[in-house]
């Protein structure tokens, strides 16, 4: 169960069958500040790298979630639509967003291990 | 925008932001703490529960000196100035010939032919140059420089403040006081910007940083940010320049009707002989294609400045000026400007966000009930 990460700070952790869940790292949440509104999309959607997704809302503005790979979004924690603050309090567990099955697998291996993304947000 | 050879200034309190946590923001100019490590909901709810302190030196801070000092002023707003008691402040608008309005403001008849402004950080250049363009021959103008203005505001602002300065206690909204903290003259109002209780200082800017150690000594004074500071004002339906107030609307089509001093309207002892008065005086007379009113959206999903409004059929109905959540009150809440007759027709209203339809009902402002203390 290898955990990667994207340079728009989304964790990715694989968990087998090319079925992986997404989330945003607690760097991302704090930059973001308080949460106050989580728009997922639809299971079922296809997703293709780089495109926006979901938008996550806090008090001052408005931010996309682009999707860091391709596939099928399988399910979605809806648990965020009536309590966005899991992503701040439990941004790695409870705050996870989709549950995505890669179309294209080998995309994992263009994203961060933990110790490069750790480098990644001190530059 | 920033011509190149103007740096980004930071107020005198700039290091104890840092020292704070706070995040740092460029905002009009300035390098402006946006929320500390608290973050923008609970500094909003400390300042609904105790009391936030604000550092808005920023702002511009204006000096009128002169016997013409309240007439000069009075042909650039449509508010009473000659009869502005000592000490008391009044809200008002400079407006532009085509009735429309170039900044609000705050002003404090100090005494002694003397006026005491306070203006928008983003505006105040534009404003002193206005201001010396127009009455610069009829009175002193003077911008001052070496001066912080912070903010504290909150149900317990008084006691915390009166544990300072003890004769504060006996001020009510909208009135000043000039008074000594340490030895320091200090200029203090009883007015804010959160629709709570509170006190603006205006304080000589090498003295700043002393009365902010001194105040946040208070176990109940927490350092509030622009992001809550915009939350509240929302929360309390205060027009912010640039988005409820500009210099394409007139105030009366901004709903500041209630700013227009009744002697400077139609009939009254001086009506009129400010820029734009025949406009706002039709405006006020005739009535206007649209408003700006109180929107509140359907579920949890913020609609924010700029979305278009529209009725069932698609018509476009107006705009977001203000929008976000407040914290407060749990949800999403907006201000916006509509035209009247759909309004008037109670037509069903929803705001475009990302292409979605968010259904959007008409409400009174504000929010939030305001909390000022009037004696």
């Amino acid at each position: 169960m290898s955990i990667k990460f994207s340079e728009d700070h989304e964790w990715i952790q694989s968990q087998g069958d090319d079925l992986v869940v997404i989330g945003i790292t607690d760097f991302a949440q704090e930059q973001l500040g308080d949460l106050v509104y989580v728009e997922l999309p639809e299971v079922g959607d296809e997703c293709s790298r780089g495109e926006n997704i979901s938008v996550i809302e806090s008090v001052k503005a408005a931010s996309d979630l682009v999707a860091p790979v391709s596939g099928t979004i399988i399910e979605v924690n809806s648990r965020l639509e009536n309590e966005p603050e899991l992503v701040t309090e439990d941004s790695m567990g409870d705050g996870w967003f989709i549950k995505v099955r890669l179309s294209s697998p080998e995309e994992l291996d263009d994203l961060m291990d933990e110790s490069s993304y750790n480098v990644f947000i001190e530059e | 925008m920033m011509s190149k050879d103007q740096q980004i200034k930071t107020t005198p309190l700039y290091q104890m932001h840092l020292d704070a946590g706070a995040k740092m923001v460029p905002f009009a100019g300035y390098e402006m703490p946006v929320s500390y490590p608290l973050g923008i909901k609970k500094e909003h709810n400390h300042t609904r529960e105790k009391v936030g302190l604000f550092d808005v030196s920023h702002m511009g801070q204006i000096r009128l000196v002169g016997i013409n000092a309240k007439k000069a002023l009075e042909s650039l707003v449509p508010v009473d100035i000659i009869d502005l008691p000592l000490m008391k402040l009044r809200y008002a608008l400079f407006t532009n010939k085509s009735g429309g309005v170039m900044d609000d403001l705050m002003v404090t008849n100090l005494g002694d032919e003397e006026l005491f402004l306070v203006v928008n950080a983003g505006c105040k250049n534009a404003d002193f140059d206005h201001l010396q363009s127009t009455i610069g021959d009829d009175c002193k103008i003077e911008f001052l420089e070496d001066v912080a203005l912070l903010a504290l505001q909150g149900p317990l602002a008084h006691k915390v403040l009166s544990e300072i300065v003890p004769s504060i206690s006996e001020m009510t909204f909208m009135t000043a006081k000039k008074v000594a903290i340490n030895g320091v003259d200090c200029l203090i109002t009883r007015s804010g910007y959160t629709g709570e209780d509170g006190f603006e200082i205006s304080i000589p800017a090498k003295d700043s940083e002393e009365l902010a150690k001194l105040l946040l000594s208070n176990k109940e004074v927490e350092w509030v940010g622009l992001g809550a500071r915009d939350s509240l004002r929302l929360e309390a339906g205060l027009s912010l320049y640039g988005h409820e107030l500009d210099t394409k609307h007139s105030p009366v089509e901004s709903s500041l009707s209630w700013a227009l001093s009744k002697i400077r309207r139609a009939g009254g002892e001086r009506e009129g002989n400010y820029l734009g008065s025949k406009t706002i005086m039709n405006h006020l007379d005739e009535g206007t294609e649209s408003k700006v009113v109180g929107l509140q959206p359907e579920g949890r999903m913020p609609v924010r400045d700029g979305a278009v409004i529209e009725d069932e059929l698609g018509n476009k109905v107006g705009i977001v000026t203000s929008g976000g959540f407040g914290p407060s009150i749990n949800r999403p809440i907006a201000i916006a400007r509509l035209q009247k007759s759909f309004i008037e027709k109670k037509a069903k209203l929803f705001a475009l966000v990302r292409d979605k339809k968010i259904a959007v009902e008409v409400v009174s402002l504000p929010f939030v009930k305001q909390n000022y203390y009037r004696g």
